[in-house]
């Protein structure tokens, strides 16, 4: 399946940014080039954290000419469900990691004629890698970054110095605040948009946007969506007949794949429809968290995204 | 007058929808010949607000190669700018022009032959705007503009099937594989293994 092609790298950086954040390099362990991506791709980091197992996504921020190695950049979540505190704390160069290949769901529109990257916070790190497949090629690109201050702005002097007056920066604790409404009506024809931040700040691009009267062709964001926690609850599998807990960090994917069990899955966010699984029987309510299908068209074709959805009531059996 | 509806055909063959009035900060409407009801039924779905949609808004009418100018309707409209041009030919230095100058916001809307939309709408992606965001409807005349696969000559207006290529004169058997980069049907030898066995054309495209 897709998203199970696996790659053994060793850790041969991980530096602190800033209070926030922490960067990561990947080499391979048999010491060949990686594979090739285009920018806007994220590779899963396997995590071995204490008898459970995560799938971590995170943007590549290097370049894609770059092979020798990948680099991420992990901001870190006290309140997530453990993932990228695991990263920070626990993971050392010298280590050896397993990744996914590199899947690409935020590529560039290569028919703009200009590109306007919004960045919110950590959601910085796909357009460095943007910016650097843009350096010297004919396209136009601006970057409009925005953190909470000139600290917690991670690359922030980095990309000053490289891109100057492309990159321009927004401070919370300045009151700086992007004037999107402006900034969209003074774009010219052919102009695409690419968000990638908060979920509120990707919301507040895309209306704002339709509010422009700009068409959804041009308007690309990337949200990844963690699978929420929730209450534990015992799930059954028909066809490998198995029953077991989904824990309250766990998601329900992660439960199958812990049971032993091989599902199929792609974007692990709720945003690609790859692990979609039939519902044998439900008594109950399922929690359904995906932007794939809507809550009740997932009722009426008797299905369920695991990578992201939960479930809460007597019993759940599904088809896998 | 109804939308033409199309036979089911192959992925490649565009179809066509129904123009809605858009939210936009501009509105460019082009159409030729019958085309100019495709944007006068368009802006009577407009509840209110007409007259601020329409000084917003930019026409180019084109008179159909039929002889059909239905210009005076849309000059009663009372849009902030109109423009006639005689061909779709004379029309597209003046769309560039257009062009050059618009702002993410504009909304397109297209209506007339497929020949119209079709050259308009290539020029509107050129500028790296998406083609599936501009809207077309088509109306009057099925005649086709068919690119020659063998000397790439185009043939405008064309209406029978096969026909004769206007540039190298082989006789083209018309496709539906249509071609957005270049706006235009596929025309493809039909007498290539047996040279002269040519089945009689057809009025396939009025």
């Amino acid at each position: 399946m897709i998203g199970d092609t696996k790659i053994k790298v060793r850790v041969t950086d991980a530096v602190t940014i800033n209070p926030l954040i922490k960067q990561f390099r990947f080499v391979s362990c048999d010491g060949s080039d990686l594979p090739a991506f285009s920018s806007g791709a994220h590779i899963f980091v396997e995590m071995e954290d204490n008898g459970t197992r995560r799938l971590n996504q995170y943007s590549l921020m290097s370049t894609p000419e770059d092979l020798s190695c990948y680099t991420i950049s992990v901001r870190r979540d006290d309140v997530g469900r453990g993932g990228s505190v695991f990263m920070h704390n626990s993971v050392k160069p010298g280590m050896e990691m397993v990744i996914s290949h590199p899947i690409n769901f935020f590529p560039l529109d290569v028919r703009a004629r200009k590109h306007l990257f919004v960045a919110g916070g950590i959601g910085i790190t796909p357009f460095i890698a943007h910016m650097a497949q843009l350096l010297g090629q004919d396209h136009k690109f601006e970057l409009h970054y925005s953190a909470r201050s000139h600290g917690l702005g991670a690359y922030v002097d980095h990309l000053k110095d490289i891109y100057g007056s492309k990159v321009h920066c927004y401070f919370d604790d300045k009151n700086q605040k992007i004037n999107l409404e402006n900034l969209l009506r003074g774009q010219a024809i052919g102009t695409h948009v690419y968000v990638c931040g908060p979920k509120p700040m990707i919301s507040w691009v895309r209306q704002t946007a339709e509010q422009c009267g700009w068409p959804d062709q041009a308007v690309h964001y990337e949200e990844f969506l963690a699978p929420p926690t929730g209450k534990p609850f015992v799930v059954e599998l028909a066809r490998s007949k198995k029953i077991f807990t989904v824990s309250t960090n766990q998601s329900l994917l992660e439960a199958i794949e812990a049971a032993g069990v091989d599902a199929p899955y792609l974007c692990r966010g709720g945003a690609c429809g790859q692990c979609i699984t039939n519902v044998v029987s439900c008594d109950g309510e399922i929690e359904h968290n995906d932007h794939w299908f809507e809550p009740d068209e997932h009722n009426e074709f008797g299905t369920i995204m695991p990578c992201v959805s939960r479930f809460c009531g007597k019993s759940l059996v599904l088809d896998r | 007058m109804v939308t033409t509806v199309f036979p089911k055909s192959i992925k490649s063959r565009p179809i066509y929808g129904q123009l809605l009035p858009k939210h936009g900060t501009r509105h460019l409407m082009i159409a030729d010949g019958e085309g100019a009801t495709g944007l006068t039924d368009m802006l009577s779905k407009i509840k209110n607000d007409r007259s601020e949609f329409l000084n917003k808004s930019h026409i180019v009418y084109v008179p159909g190669v039929n002889g059909v100018d239905q210009s005076d309707v849309l000059v009663g409209l009372g849009a902030a700018q109109f423009y006639k041009s005689p061909t779709i030919d004379a029309a597209m230095p003046r769309l560039r022009l257009i062009l050059q100058d618009a702002r993410m916001g504009i909304q397109f809307y297209l209506s007339g032959t497929e020949s119209l939309m079709g050259r308009v709408q290539t020029a509107i992606m050129e500028t790296g705007y998406t083609h599936s965001a501009i809207q077309m409807e088509h109306r009057g005349s099925l005649s086709r503009r068919v690119q020659c696969v063998h000397c790439k000559g185009i043939t405008e207006n064309v209406k029978i099937d096969p026909f004769k290529c206007g540039h190298c004169g082989l006789h083209l058997f018309v496709r539906d594989h249509y071609s957005r980069r270049i706006s235009a049907f596929q025309g493809v030898n039909i007498d290539a293994e047996d040279p002269g066995v040519v089945p009689p054309s057809e009025e396939r495209f009025l």
